[in-house]
């Protein structure tokens, strides 16, 4: 109860802190650089005020964003030259480590995998989804169906599909659905996420059970986004259905399939809660992100290796990031 | 050859009507331009014939076989649509062979139509650029340049000039008209809004009001003979004047008397039938000219505007509820407020029953 | 409709949608379906065949001696074996115990000790005889039933009392609320400096904010952690607070909120806001008087988001606020709960289906916001 109590009073200090500290300093400016009055120096003070003041519009959102990212970023950079507690200085030695550990390579592997499985299929389910959905009448029921499973945590989602992949012996009642489809068609029942390498697949289908939603409401927004007219006058030079897909709507939604790839790629990178919750990394199903999470707290937490770990993940989004920013700002300068 | 015969045709989206039940037949090699105000159903129509909207009853023929259930690309028909809808993402060439590409035409075959069509159209220079490197009048040529290479039967333009500006407007007007000229046997059914694209382009205009037609005539014989009301004010420009009157005479000694004036004689046949009965008397503001002393119909001068090949002229005639629109050619000197008289030949007077018909006039 | 369009090819669309909808979304209808099963139920049989009546074997007693009335010389013992639970459908009946199918429902059975029996499909039974009825005991019927599936909230009772599921409720609530506001905030005056103020370095500002974006949780976490414990130690707080975690995720998720309501703002018309200015409003008014307002779509995009990215969060709750059994958020305690009760799938099915219900209720009756905020910026031509 006391929680919940102190959970609302800091809302109520945030929020009311946050208009405070606004309304303050925007005061104070103010009455320092006042602006009243019609002389020189008044109209001197308003342009030292607009100097000021977007700074003050900018000021705590810089700084958390130092504190909470910027500074980490590079602090982790640093850490990852350095042993498990931080202090000694040891140079590259973590990479070397981690390119020689055979938990690290597998997990490259699998990330791997991961990146060549989950944004593609995701993103091709997504966009036949989104043009099936878009012809029926009921399509918008069943779009808000297949997005619902990206309301779920990660966590909740591997639940539902360990629940799935259940496995009891061959010849008893299964209760996974898979198996009991499995073992209907008189093949053995297996357990499924223990299996080398093809148990990725199993993991992989519970992020893209969950991301095609997140692709297909994009995609479906981009694909009315078309000029009708394109596709009557490409009816009328006599394409068919597929032929009017790939030839017609496909190219013209190139740059928005493209951001959903790499959003989902980026996503790939990061999510550790699924490998956790269904193997945590046995059965080589590790990947970095669990790796590294891993290494934070093993025996009492090694920093070194850790960071080093979030380091191999960062390299591996930079192009991306490199990509958005280009394209951010073509954008910004079109405005 | 390439008849189009639209026979009984209506077309409903759910409960609305848009087409009531349209009965058409247009000649092979025919320019026939469908005009009307804004949601009359006319681009609805020409979607029909194209096939991109399937007919709700009625038959439909082109070149004398039914086309009712036939897909748009077999009906041997070719669109222009209002903004070009080039596909943006292959080049003006392309765009162009993209019909052959699909019905696996050879590339010997695909070259051969796509440079004799840009020859047509001067798009040599532009074959190899994507739509948004080039200018709107650019872009609307390569949209007639792949219908063009389609080798329809029947062209079909939908409001192609709009979205030109005014300039443009005309030179692409007048290239449209070269092109019929020049493929003679093909028909060509054009829509638009504007009257005068109409006037100028059409060897018959179909003149359409909410879903059905008011006339189908060559456009001087819907200027002269306006079959009603809406025709008549909907060519030419400015509208037609329309007067509320009452049937004075009919046959031989026809009198119409508009409100607040003197009886007019009038060379419409109307029947004796409709004496006393209310009708609506129209005259065009250019068949319009200042009577010495009293004319037809007098009044004050509100309003005149002076546009240098014209000058045209409101004035107020009691009865008639907006002011009377007069266009004098030249530059006329008349002053705000002064009383003038109108008057025009009779065989110019229109006169309209209260159910917007018109009584037909002795000289065509 | 475009003529000449197949009939049969869009019964084929429709038959491809239901597939893929019944694909997505039987997972989470085995969840919930299984957690209102009965325990010993869900471990023995696949949660498909919970969905249909099952017919079972089952004996009831009739009404005792004391309960015959007398009509017409005859005696009568009235009564339905179903009386108290579920009714479902009698197949068939029978007097012995190894025979329960012995007459089918509505036939007239013959009672070993005279007299008859007559058993419906609706459970009712009538037994008759011409002697007044003996003993104190009523007859044992044996019935073969279809009964209808039964579903109950045990589950659900037991997971929110004992298994930690009610305080790991209330403990997710705690972190999600204030770390869906504070950064609402605090982005806000960040996207309006961005979208409407000049200073040198908008642009600069803008592409960190971008490229922030996409930069991984995991970079932080070490540093963020180092950081937190020694702040601790100095001031002498535990290191693991809910302080120290609302600020990491208004941290983590300030950039996306920037670049949300930043584009939003953007677009709004210029002429509302200069014509406040004309009219003598400073740059804090307008802010206040008429961006944020306008806004409100795109703050609750965001707000809506932030929300389900904090509740469905594991990671950081694990790094800033610990794995101590009263501290776990939902998220975690579904983890330690698949490693503690990995066999219970009455508890474990619940407990998921407890912390996915406030997200998907939140999902559901709010997407529109969710979807917009999807789109901002994502849809490129």
């Amino acid at each position: 109860m006391e929680r919940v109590a102190s959970a609302l009073i800091t809302v109520i200090i945030g929020v009311g802190g946050a208009i405070l500290y606004f309304y303050l300093s925007n005061l104070l400016l103010d009455t320092i650089f006042s602006a009243r009055g019609k002389g020189p120096e008044a109209a001197r003070n308003q342009k030292i005020a607009a100097t000021i003041r977007p700074w003050l519009f900018l000021g705590p959102a810089l700084i958390a964003l130092c504190l909470y990212l910027v500074y980490p970023l590079v602090d982790s950079i640093r850490l990852s030259l350095f042993n498990r507690t931080g202090e000694t200085f040891v140079g590259l030695q973590n990479y070397a480590w981690a390119v020689n550990d055979t938990q690290f390579r597998e997990s490259v592997f699998n990330n791997i995998l991961w990146l060549l499985v989950v944004p593609a299929t995701a993103t091709f389910l997504g966009l036949v989804i989104a043009f099936l959905t878009d012809r029926i009448w009921w399509g918008n029921i069943a779009k808000t169906l297949i997005f619902m499973p990206m309301a779920i945590s990660f966590v909740g989602a591997s639940v539902i599909w360990k629940f799935i992949y259940d496995y009891r012996s061959e010849g008893s009642t299964q209760i996974g659905l898979l198996n009991a489809m499995v073992q209907g068609f008189g093949i053995a029942p297996q357990a499924w996420i223990t299996v080398p390498f093809w148990n990725n697949f199993f993991l992989m289908v519970i992020l893209i059970w969950i991301q095609t939603g997140f692709a297909m409401v994009i995609l479906s927004a981009a694909l009315r986004g078309i000029p009708d007219e394109t596709i009557e006058a490409a009816v009328i030079d006599g394409a068919n259905g597929w032929q009017l897909f790939f030839f017609i709507m496909i190219p013209q939604i190139w740059g928005t399939i493209a951001v959903v790839w790499t959003t989902i790629t980026i996503l790939v990178l990061k999510v550790f809660d699924i490998v956790l919750t269904m193997t945590n990394g046995q059965w080589q199903t590790q990947v970095l992100a669990n790796l590294m999470f891993d290494w934070m707290f093993r025996g009492g937490g090694d920093f070194g290796r850790g960071a080093a770990i979030a380091v191999c993940i960062m390299l591996a989004v930079i192009p991306i990031m490199i990509w958005n920013i280009r394209r951010a700002n073509a954008e910004m300068k079109g405005r | 050859m390439a008849e189009v015969s639209l026979n009984a045709i209506t077309k409903s989206f759910g409960a609305v009507h848009v087409i009531k039940g349209v009965d058409l037949d247009i000649q092979s090699g025919e320019f026939v331009v469908f005009v009307g105000p804004s949601g009359c159903g006319k681009s609805t129509l020409l979607r029909l014939i194209a096939g991109l909207e399937d007919i709700t009853s009625g038959t439909m023929k082109i070149d004398g076989e039914v086309v009712n259930e036939v897909a748009p690309s077999r009906r041997g028909i070719a669109m222009v649509f209002q903004s070009y809808a080039l596909y943006p993402h292959m080049t003006v060439y392309n765009n162009m062979a993209f019909g052959m590409k699909l019905a696996r035409a050879s590339k010997e075959e695909i070259d051969k139509r796509v440079r004799s069509a840009a020859d047509i159209l001067q798009l040599g220079p532009y074959l190899e650029r994507l739509p948004k490197a080039l200018s709107g009048g650019q872009r609307q040529r390569v949209a007639i340049g792949r219908a063009i290479v389609r080798n329809p039967k029947v062209f079909l333009f939908d409001e192609p000039l709009s979205n030109l500006d005014a300039a443009l407007r005309v030179a692409t007007r007048i290239e449209i008209a070269k092109l019929h000229e020049d493929m003679a046997g093909t028909t060509m059914i054009y829509v638009t809004h504007d009257q005068v694209e109409a006037m100028t382009l059409a060897d018959r205009i179909v003149v359409l009001n909410a879903g059905m037609i008011e006339q189908v005539g060559p456009p001087m014989e819907l200027y002269h003979n306006p079959a009603n009301l809406f025709v008549a004010r909907f060519i030419g420009s400015p509208a037609m004047n329309v007067l509320p009157a009452i049937i004075e005479g009919a046959n031989g000694d026809a009198r119409v008397r508009a409100e607040g004036g003197d009886p007019i004689r009038v060379s419409n046949k109307i029947p004796s039938g409709s004496k006393g009965r209310p009708a609506t008397l129209g005259v065009r503001p250019e068949d319009l000219t200042l009577a010495t002393g009293h004319g037809i119909f007098n009044g004050k001068v509100m309003l005149v505007e002076k546009l240098g090949e014209v000058t045209m002229l409101y004035v107020d005639v009691p009865g008639a509820k907006e002011p009377v629109v007069v266009k004098l050619t030249g530059d006329v000197s008349v002053e705000r407020g002064a009383d003038v008289g109108l008057t025009t030949a009779a065989g110019n007077l229109h006169v309209f029953d209260e159910n917007g018909i018109s009584f037909p006039r002795a000289h065509a | 409709m475009i003529a000449g369009r197949s009939k049969s090819g869009n019964a084929f669309v429709h038959l491809a949608v239901l597939l893929l909808v019944i694909v997505w979304t039987a997972p989470t209808a085995g969840l919930l379906i299984s957690s209102l099963r009965a325990k010993d139920l869900l471990s023995v049989s696949g949660w498909w065949t919970a969905l249909t009546a099952t017919q079972q074997s089952q004996v009831g007693r009739a009404a005792g001696p004391e309960a015959q009335v007398e009509e017409n010389g005859r005696y009568f013992i009235r009564g339905n074996v179903f009386e108290g639970a579920a009714a479902g459908t009698v197949n068939a009946f029978g007097v012995k115990i190894g025979d329960p199918r012995a007459f089918k429902a509505g036939e007239t059975a013959d009672l070993p000790s005279g007299g008859t029996i007559k058993v419906n499909a609706d459970g009712s039974y009538e037994i008759a005889s011409d002697k007044k009825f003996e003993g104190t005991r009523g007859q044992r019927i044996f019935y073969v039933a279809a009964l209808p599936p039964k579903f109950t909230f045990a589950n659900y009772v037991e997971v929110l009392s004992t298994a930690g599921i009610g305080q790991s409720f209330v403990n997710s609530l705690t972190v999600t609320i204030p770390a869906t506001i504070i950064p609402v905030l605090i982005a806000a005056y960040a996207a309006y400096a961005l979208a409407w103020m000049k200073f040198p370095g908008r642009a600069l500002i803008l592409s960190l904010v971008v490229g922030l974006l996409v930069v991984p949780l995991q970079m932080s976490l070490i540093p963020l952690l180092r950081m937190y414990n020694n702040v601790g130690l100095f001031f002498g707080v535990p290191a693991k607070t809910y302080l120290g975690i609302w600020l990491a995720h208004t941290g983590f998720g300030l950039p996306l909120a920037i670049y949300l309501l930043r584009n939003y703002m953007a677009g709004l018309p210029r002429e509302v806001m200069e014509s406040a200015r004309v009219d003598g409003a400073t740059d804090f008014d307008i802010f206040l008087k008429i961006v944020l307002p306008l806004s409100l779509p795109a703050l609750a995009s965001f707000a809506i988001f932030q929300f389900l990215w904090v509740w469905n969060d594991l990671l950081v709750a694990l790094v800033f606020l610990g794995a101590q059994n009263d501290q776990l958020v939902l998220t975690g305690r579904l983890v330690n709960l698949l490693g503690s009760r990995g066999g219970n799938w009455e508890i474990l099915t619940a407990s998921a289906f407890v912390t996915i219900v406030v997200p998907l209720i939140v999902f559901l009756s709010l997407q529109r916001f969710l979807v917009r905020g999807l789109l901002a910026g994502s849809v490129k031509g």
